[in-house]
């Protein structure tokens, strides 16, 4: 089954860095981009992906605010937040807000483990 | 000034200094206890000059500066930059806070010098990696003075002015400290830069 992932950040590069990983593991997948939690928000609101990938330091709202706040619209979505900050506290609010913490770099191993989880969450919820 | 980087090599160098910074700021907390707020970092290159007024107009008081020197494919300087107001209150989240002031106005400058070896070494390592090259690093310095000061270190740049100066503020919230990281480099180091800057962004797309 092919899904459609959205993946948030600021960078461009940094989101076509994610866009490489991704399609070497799952070259059938659709992406959705979005370079701000507004045009996150957007895409939550109508629908258009399965799973989100969101990273963590971004102007305006941070990734995890943006998470609680796309979890709230859409409870049980699949959502990773990433960052190069693994400090306790991000990682633990991560987890409180039920994304699943990622670090950056993104390594295609760990964006493959985090897709698996969801597809298995999509699966049984459908 | 920033019109000498393309937008997709200036986005690679903002996405590298993210990256080393909040590893940093990972290892900084681990030493601190509390949380390090981070800011997006901002990364403009300026001239001299106008690196000198940004820190004049924000910061009313004396710096103190943790100065290293990069050498490599890269030659340049890193400067972790604060208010010279909040340093003991650093020393003092470093140590655990129940040192008796002498004390830790005598650590001051060993701990000083491993807050900005953490800091510009995470820093600098990363995006040493990520540029796939190695960059040769000297011992922490300590600096304090007025923000020209930090821009004008001996010996000055072989070729050209120094132009880039990247910023990101950190924050310890519970203790009001906060800071700046500056980079600071020639002409032909910043040609050399975007020369690994193409090819990161060739590897990574």
């Amino acid at each position: 089954m092919s899904y459609r992932v959205l993946v948030v950040d600021d960078s461009k590069l940094a989101r076509m860095a994610v866009a490489k990983a991704l399609s070497a593991l799952h070259p059938d997948w659709t992406r959705v981009e979005a370079a701000n939690a507004d045009e996150a928000l957007v895409h939550a609101k109508a629908g258009t992906f399965d799973m989100a990938v969101i990273d963590y330091n971004m102007p305006g709202r941070n990734g995890l605010e943006l998470a609680a706040e796309m979890l709230a619209l859409r409870p049980g979505l699949p959502l990773a937040v990433i960052s190069a900050n693994h400090q306790v506290e991000v990682v633990t609010r991560a987890r409180e807000v039920g994304a699943t913490f990622l670090q950056k770099p993104l390594t295609e191993k760990a964006l493959d483990e985090f897709a698996a989880d969801a597809m298995k969450r999509l699966s049984e919820n459908v | 000034m920033s019109t000498i980087l393309t937008e997709l090599q200036l986005d690679a160098l903002t996405e590298m200094v993210n990256i080393g910074v909040n590893r940093a700021a990972a290892s900084l907390r681990e030493m601190v206890g509390e949380q390090v707020h981070l800011s997006v970092p901002k990364v403009t290159l300026v001239g001299r000059e106008r690196a000198i007024t940004t820190l004049a107009e924000n910061e009313t008081t004396n710096l103190v500066g943790i100065h290293q020197v990069f050498e490599g494919d890269v030659t340049g300087r890193a400067l972790l930059i604060f208010p010279d107001t909040r340093s003991l209150e650093l020393v003092r989240a470093v140590t655990g806070g129940e040192l008796p002031l002498e004390e830790i106005i005598e650590l001051e400058h060993e701990a000083l010098a491993e807050i900005g070896n953490i800091i510009l070494n995470g820093c600098l390592a990363t995006m040493a990696n990520m540029l796939q090259r190695n960059l040769k690093m000297s011992l922490p310095e300590i600096l304090r003075g007025e923000p020209s000061m930090f821009f004008s270190l001996e010996p000055p740049p072989e070729a050209g002015e120094v132009v880039m100066f990247l910023y990101i503020n950190f924050a310890i919230r519970e203790r009001d400290i906060r800071g700046y990281i500056a980079m600071l480099m020639d002409m032909p180091s910043l040609a050399a830069l975007q020369v690994l800057l193409d090819e990161f962004i060739e590897r990574a797309t």
